[in-house]
């Protein structure tokens, strides 16, 4: 596969490198509602960290899942009822939604490692499907019209989540405490193991690994990861509804990875906000928005393989 | 009239027949996507939106050009083959030596342009399209009634798959098209312009897409989205199959069509996911699939 190889630096001069590039994003999030409106920042920062959970299966692991809005979607209904129905705190309603991604990931992991490549692909996406069907079906997910005006509540008992400095505040401290999650993971000794396995499972598994657990594993935490972004969303927007676990949903978190950078750390979230925000402009054209994301789709397979931050990282030769 | 197991005859065999209208339908798509696999090694998303033009090109020749069903099944799937050539020579014919996955999400990519495309200037709703005078009406057969033009489809698209697999597995076209798929350069110092064969197949796999959609106008409404959700119910097909043997694709295709079929009359509320759970019980017990080589 053709991503971002990056040269050999010593460890040291890397993570300061990424230290520093952390920092600024960091910084650049946290004046950013002076410029922008905050409901959509919080929307560009949900569908950042959905595509980072998408891009550590991709980008770390080699494994191509396309049904990710199965765990984003029901994530977002299950905090979304645990908030509404059941009452739970946001706290808690954002992590049951997490833990849903969580089992929904164990099962669906377990059943697509079974198959190889595109195999892969297409299971997950089969998967997704029927789950779908299952949330036009079932009574609690209300159907077309969703779960609606979804309680943000107060989280741990005393900060009004209603207010929107405070929810831009948690929803960036959930993206950047996840993100740097996943940075670990990926910079772990078993997130070296997943690199091996992306990049020749044969040789990972000759050398003793059990490459389905670490493939599971790695399922599983996408999938959290991904639901932790879904459940958040339903919290911001106070609505959880079925557009959420289309099929189109799927193909968005790949496009923005893709146009973003697989495999890299920061690509994710440039290509969510240049989605989030290409899509912000394009919402009085109608249909031609589907046009225009298979339009990028062509471009990026054909001639912008390394995506955004990798282009940029090729070009300042350094690793992002 | 009778009844088994409480279910009017008419009931059942009427939901078996649907159940192998879809499965006739599943097999030319997974027959397609099977043959296109083995020579691009390219999963083909845009499939389903393909099996849609069929079906447009067929409304189209009607309104505009006053041609119906009978040259459509003939003149929709060589322009819409046509048009896949064209999808070949300028996008596809780039990949062939990068990983899969960028097969998939380019085709994925131009799915989404086509449909957008249609969804733009026809909406979500369908356009009628009726069926040829010559297939109206149907047959009493004493437990069900048998329209002509369903029995039609079944037949002639058995005959279709039967066909394809004759070429591919018993001629000597057939022979060549197997040996590329298992060894294209050796193919190529033979002196068989393998390139071209790649381009004229995947040319073939789209206008049996093609081929389906009109087959399907009569049955279903024309609309943009028809392809979409039919080609993940096909994805789960070519999963349960496999994609090793073009046999294994019909027979999955026909056989997932009347379990469905079956599963509205008992237990209709699954009838949108049975197959899907088919898939997972497979993967449980053959995960290589039905027919499938382990990968």
């Amino acid at each position: 596969m053709e991503l971002a190889a990056g040269t050999k630096t010593t460890d040291t001069v890397r993570s300061r490198g990424d230290l520093i590039a952390f920092l600024v994003m960091a910084g650049l999030l946290v004046v950013a509602p002076a410029f922008a409106y905050p409901v959509f920042l919080m929307k560009a920062l949900c569908f950042a960290l959905f595509a980072c959970a998408f891009n550590l299966l991709i980008g770390y692991v080699g494994l191509l899942s396309f049904g990710h809005a199965l765990f984003f979607g029901w994530a977002s209904y299950v905090s979304a009822h645990a908030a509404k129905v059941w009452g739970f705190p946001p706290e808690l309603a954002i992590l049951s939604g997490a833990a849903a991604g969580a089992g929904l990931g164990a099962i669906v992991g377990a059943l697509a490692i079974r198959r190889q490549g595109i195999y892969f692909a297409m299971i997950t996406l089969a998967l997704a499907q029927m789950m779908y069907f299952f949330a036009v079906q079932a009574p609690f997910t209300h159907g077309e019209d969703g779960i609606q005006a979804v309680p943000r509540g107060k989280l741990f008992g005393f900060i009004d989540l209603a207010n929107q400095t405070n929810m831009y505040a948690t929803v960036l401290v959930i993206f950047l405490g996840c993100f740097l999650l996943i940075y670990r993971i990926v910079n772990s000794p078993f997130g070296e193991v997943l690199k091996a396995i992306r990049e020749n499972e044969p040789r990972a598994i000759s050398l003793g690994y059990k490459t389905e657990r670490y493939k599971l594993v790695a399922f599983v935490l996408s999938a959290a990861f991904a639901g932790m972004a879904g459940a958040t969303k339903a919290l911001v927007f106070q609505l959880a509804s079925l557009t959420d676990v289309e099929w189109q949903m799927s193909g968005e978190v790949i496009l923005m990875t893709l146009v973003g950078g697989l495999g890299t750390l920061f690509g994710p979230v440039a290509g969510a906000f240049f989605m989030v925000t290409l899509e912000n402009y394009l919402t009085t054209i109608g249909q031609w928005v589907f046009v225009v994301q298979g339009a990028i789709f062509v471009i990026c397979v054909l001639l912008f393989r390394r995506g955004i931050v990798g282009e940029l990282a090729r070009f300042l030769h350094i690793k992002l | 009239m009778f009844e088994v197991f409480g279910i009017s005859s008419q009931a059942l065999f009427g939901q078996l027949l649907i159940g192998l209208i879809n499965g006739s339908f599943y097999a030319l798509l997974s027959l397609g996507l099977a043959v296109i696999f083995g020579m691009l090694n390219i999963i083909n998303f845009t499939h389903g939106a393909q099996y849609m033009l069929g079906a447009f090109a067929a409304y189209f020749l009607l309104q505009k050009a006053g041609l119906g069903y009978w040259w459509a099944i003939i003149i929709a799937p060589l322009i819409v083959g046509a048009t896949g050539i064209i999808v070949e020579r300028l996008f596809l014919q780039w990949l062939y030596k990068l990983d899969h996955l960028y097969g998939l999400l380019l085709t994925f990519g131009l799915a989404l342009i086509f449909e957008g495309t249609f969804r733009n200037f026809f909406g979500s709703s369908g356009l009628a399209y009726t069926v040829p005078p010559a297939l109206q009406g149907g047959q009493n057969l004493g437990f069900m009634f048998l329209p002509n033009y369903r029995a039609w489809v079944i037949v002639f698209s058995l005959a279709v798959c039967l066909t394809t697999w004759f070429v591919i597995e018993r001629t000597k076209l057939g022979s060549y098209l197997r040996a590329a798929t298992e060894n294209p350069t050796l193919v190529r110092a033979f002196g068989i312009n393998v390139p071209r064969m790649i381009t004229l197949t995947y040319g073939f796999g789209v206008a049996l897409a093609a081929l389906a959609g009109v087959m399907a106008a009569p049955i279903y409404n024309v609309s943009p989205q028809m392809g979409s959700n039919l080609i993940i119910v096909v994805f789960a097909v070519v999963v349960i199959g496999g994609m090793g043997s073009i046999m294994g694709a019909i027979v999955t295709g026909f056989g997932l069509g009347l379990i469905e079929g079956l599963t509205k009359v008992f237990f209709p509320e699954a009838s949108n996911t049975v197959i899907f759970i088919v898939m997972a019980i497979v993967l449980l017990i053959r995960p290589a699939g039905l027919f499938g080589r382990s990968t």
